[in-house]
């Protein structure tokens, strides 16, 4: 993974002294609190409903065993014990002071991390595919991409202060484990029809939130030393003519909308026409300074078969079961990339204690060259790991209740902090996802519905990604109590579709009923190995609708 | 209104009128620029203040004549100003740059890096962020990844100078 | 985005003054004359002269950056006679997430309601 040079470490070391001048300033009163709002949040800071929260950055997902022991340090030393991984790849801690901030900073840039740009109205941080690197039909591993992203989007001048927040995720496969289609920016490697050569297709305009969108295609293939120049024409773009007059209007889906893509593309490529290439682009031997980072670990020559990873799954059914669901193909033969759980059933889903950090840490240095991924589903990833080990990885996370079968299932929910922790929130959303991670607990009714995401917003403003949930769910209030409104049909892949509502928002404690509901209509309609999703693209959303209506009925006559 | 460049607070050498008026340097709204370009007395000093959702390539055809271009900022998280100082810089603008608005300390690098040479406030905000408050915050960064007057060379660039000397 | 200057509206009465600390992040309250981290050692504004009061902490702790985005907060009496916020949002704020009944006032508090 990437090593910071002199040059990248001085920079974060600068940041954490202007940092802390900053609250200096915020105290004295040279800043107000709308200046000093802004400004800590481009370094992660938020206030929250019951403390201030710090984000901080896991570039692309990836982190070192060495981050992951310091982050469990700062959780300890600086916060109460644990941290909540997120749907960008990143770490939030729910209980920071802002006297410790600086401190916490200074730890941070340590270990080569830092809160920068996680938050405010500025580029954040550059998502990829979790399984990048070992994905057997990657075009090439989309991380040196991302972090030459990284790089030059940190401290832009004159893109740090957009009309709102603007998100960029990069894939190098056909299939998308980054959620390309819902960002203000995607980007896929791939390869060029005629000439083989990489590029990049550039999506522009998907984001979530209030209006939902998907992103649409402005270059079918641009070359890979166009990048730096071509992001540049659609920041500027955004930066000039976003909407600033209405925070719930501003992101670039908007102005795309409002323009019509056509328009948006022209003034594009107006702009980026405009611009010298060679002084905004990367130099070829800079893009290959960062890839030497990303070369692939010294993989032992291994068959593609471990006898004894074959002889544990047949001896022990919950070694089976975990292995199912788990673990992913890898490119080497003999390798894996093995799934940390972070949905325990019942508890708040993507948090992680102190304890749980060291038991990962400490197994990704001695089975995975050191190496850990984030994924946008809230799990950890294991990227290298060796057939052979599964079997004594598997019992050491069991110690630590880190062994869940669940990747992929029904109790594999993403969930937002909600109301539980979050200032912007109109319901709690944790508890929504643990009562149906206790409706669904058993392993083998998990495993007979199969693959099924669903994914629970607090709000509007869907940091939970309900909208592309297969089912959705969305906290709201309705006569002074929490509501929910639950949605069919969301998809989050290559596949992307924005979901539709089943009916009138319902209690909390109907929620899991009214999954049992939609579960029990695609057990009964289902073809042999059709997925969720695929029921409900086949047969469409009525059956659904009727019996979610039951539901609904049922709690007006029990009202009545 | 107070006015600040890298050296401190300075007098500002202009004033602003409607149009054209018989004054050594002179600020005019764009509406009225080509009509004072076309009356400039020699050795008249002539600038246009601009909003912020103006287009900068508007003013290539007379930027050659101008000494002096401000931008409005109508709050200091309003960004769109930047794009415009580079883009003016870009097209080839080399008279002086200004920014007119709340800015805080810790935008004035990143507005010399846009190619702002001084930025005008309120009496009332100038008050509150005196002058080392902003010298300081242009030296808080001697590195970025970006070229500026005050971290000087990219880091990229700086990379490409190592390599080319070690090669 | 700026905040408007127009004058907030209002909650019915009774009610109390929320804040948040700014060295610390945590939920405070107005106690009428100091700020507290025990939401039970709140001042209850009951009619209009003791919401006027409230009122004017609001605004002159909001002007000097004292303490960060000062409200009023509906309460009501519960069944023991404590008063506690009506809205569920406002009464997560003074008892912490309810998903970690170990965090936060409920558990940090002794008698936290």
């Amino acid at each position: 993974m990437y090593r910071y040079d002199e040059f990248d470490e001085l920079l974060v070391r600068e940041r954490v002294e202007q940092f802390r001048d900053q609250v200096q300033r915020r105290l004295d009163g040279s800043l107000t609190e709308d200046e000093f709002k802004l400004l800590r949040q481009m370094n992660g800071v938020y206030l929250q409903l019951h403390a201030y929260m710090l984000r901080v950055a896991i570039p692309y997902g990836t982190l070192s065993s060495r981050q992951m022991r310091q982050l469990a340090l700062i959780a300890e030393r600086h916060d109460r014990g644990y941290g909540h991984f997120t749907t960008r790849q990143n770490i939030q801690y729910n209980w920071p002071k802002l006297r410790e901030l600086p401190d916490i900073f200074e730890l941070l840039a340590d270990v080569e991390m830092h809160g920068i740009q996680t938050s405010g109205n500025c580029i954040r941080n550059i998502s990829a595919d979790h399984l990048a690197g070992v994905a057997a039909d990657e075009v090439e591993d989309p991380r040196p991409t991302a972090e030459l992203l990284r790089q030059w989007s940190t401290l832009h001048p004159e893109f740090s202060f957009l009309p709102r927040k603007f998100k960029i995720a990069v894939i190098a496969t056909a299939e998308d484990r980054a959620a390309i289609k819902v960002h203000d920016i995607g980007i896929r490697i791939l390869r060029h029809p005629e000439t083989g050569e990489a590029g990049y297709q550039i999506l522009v305009g998907g984001g979530m939130g209030r209006t939902p969108m998907i992103g649409k295609v402005i270059r079918d293939f641009l070359p890979k030393q166009d990048l730096l120049a071509f992001v540049e024409a659609v920041l500027r773009v955004y930066n000039l003519e976003g909407r600033r007059d209405n925070p719930f209007k501003a992101r670039v889906k908007i102005l795309v909308h409002e323009l019509g893509f056509d328009a948006f593309k022209a003034r594009v490529e107006e702009e980026y026409a405009k611009l010298d290439g060679p002084t905004i682009n990367a130099d070829p031997a800079e893009v290959e300074r960062i890839a030497a980072y990303f070369a692939p670990p010294a993989y032992e020559t291994l068959p593609a078969t471990s006898e004894s990873f074959e002889r544990h799954k047949q001896e022990d059914p919950a070694f089976a079961a975990f292995a199912e669901t788990n673990l992913a193909p890898h490119r080497m033969p003999g390798y894996t990339a093995l799934t940390i759980s972070l949905k325990p059933i019942g508890k708040p889903t993507g948090d992680a204690s102190a304890d749980q950090m060291r038991v990962v840490a400490d197994l990704a240095e001695r089975f995975s060259f050191g190496e850990i991924r984030v994924t946008h589903y809230q799990n950890l990833v294991l990227p290298y790991v060796k057939l052979d080990d599964v079997y004594a990885i598997w019992q050491e996370l069991k110690a630590a209740d880190l062994a869940i079968a669940n990747v992929g299932l029904i109790t594999d929910i993403i969930s937002c902090p909600g109301l539980d922790y979050c200032k912007l929130a109109t319901a709690r959303s944790i508890p929504i996802a643990e009562a149906i991670a206790l409706r669904f607990a058993d392993e083998e009714r998990q495993r007979l519905i199969g693959e099924l995401g669903i994914k629970i917003s607090g709000c509007i403003n869907a940091c939970g990604h309900h909208h592309v949930g297969n089912i959705g769910i969305l906290g709201l209030e309705k006569g002074g109590v929490e509501n929910y409104q639950v949605t069919l049909g969301g998809d989050a892949t290559e596949n992307a579709s924005l979901g539709e509502r089943l009916g009138p928002g319902i209690d909390g404690d109907k929620v899991p009923d009214a999954i049992e509901k939609l579960v029990d209509v695609y057990l009964a309609e289902r073809h042999e190995n059709e997925t969720f999703i695929e029921v409900v693209r086949r047969i469409g959303h009525d059956p659904f609708k009727a019996a979610f209506n039951e539901i609904v009925e049922g709690a007006a006559r029990a009202a009545a | 209104m107070p006015l600040l460049d890298r050296n401190g607070w300075k007098s500002d050498e202009f004033a602003r009128y409607d149009a054209f008026f018989d004054a050594p340097a002179i600020i005019v709204p764009p509406e009225t620029l080509n009509a004072a370009l076309a009356e400039r007395l020699p050795q008249q000093r002539i600038g246009v203040e601009i909003p912020n959702t103006f287009r900068p390539d508007l003013l290539a055809p007379v930027q050659d004549q101008l000494s002096l271009v401000i931008v409005q900022f109508p709050a200091f998280s309003d960004g769109r100003g930047f794009s415009i100082g580079r883009m003016l810089r870009e097209q080839g603008y080399t008279g002086t740059l200004r920014a007119n608005g709340r800015l805080v300390p810790d935008e004035f690098a990143f507005a010399r890096s846009c190619g702002f040479d001084e930025i005008e406030m309120s009496e009332e905000h100038a008050a509150r962020m005196p002058a080392e408050q902003w010298l300081a915050a242009a030296e808080t960064f001697s590195i970025a990844y970006h070229n500026g007057p005050d971290a000087g060379a990219s880091i990229f660039a700086r990379r490409r100078q190592r390599r080319s000397e070690a090669a | 985005m700026s905040v408007p200057k127009a004058a907030v509206k209002r909650p019915p009465l009774p009610a109390v003054l929320h804040a948040n600390h700014v060295l610390d992040g945590d939920v405070i309250v107005w106690t009428g004359s100091e700020w507290s981290f025990d939401p039970q050692a709140a001042l209850v504004a009951e009619n209009d002269e003791q919401a006027l009061q409230l009122e004017a902490v609001r605004d002159a702790s909001q002007a000097s950056g004292e303490v960060i985005e000062p409200y009023l907060v509906t309460v009501r009496r519960d069944e023991d006679g404590l008063f506690v916020p009506v809205h569920y949002r406002e009464r997560l704020r003074t008892l912490g997430p309810s998903v970690r009944l170990d965090l936060g006032k409920q558990a940090d508090l002794m008698g936290a309601q």
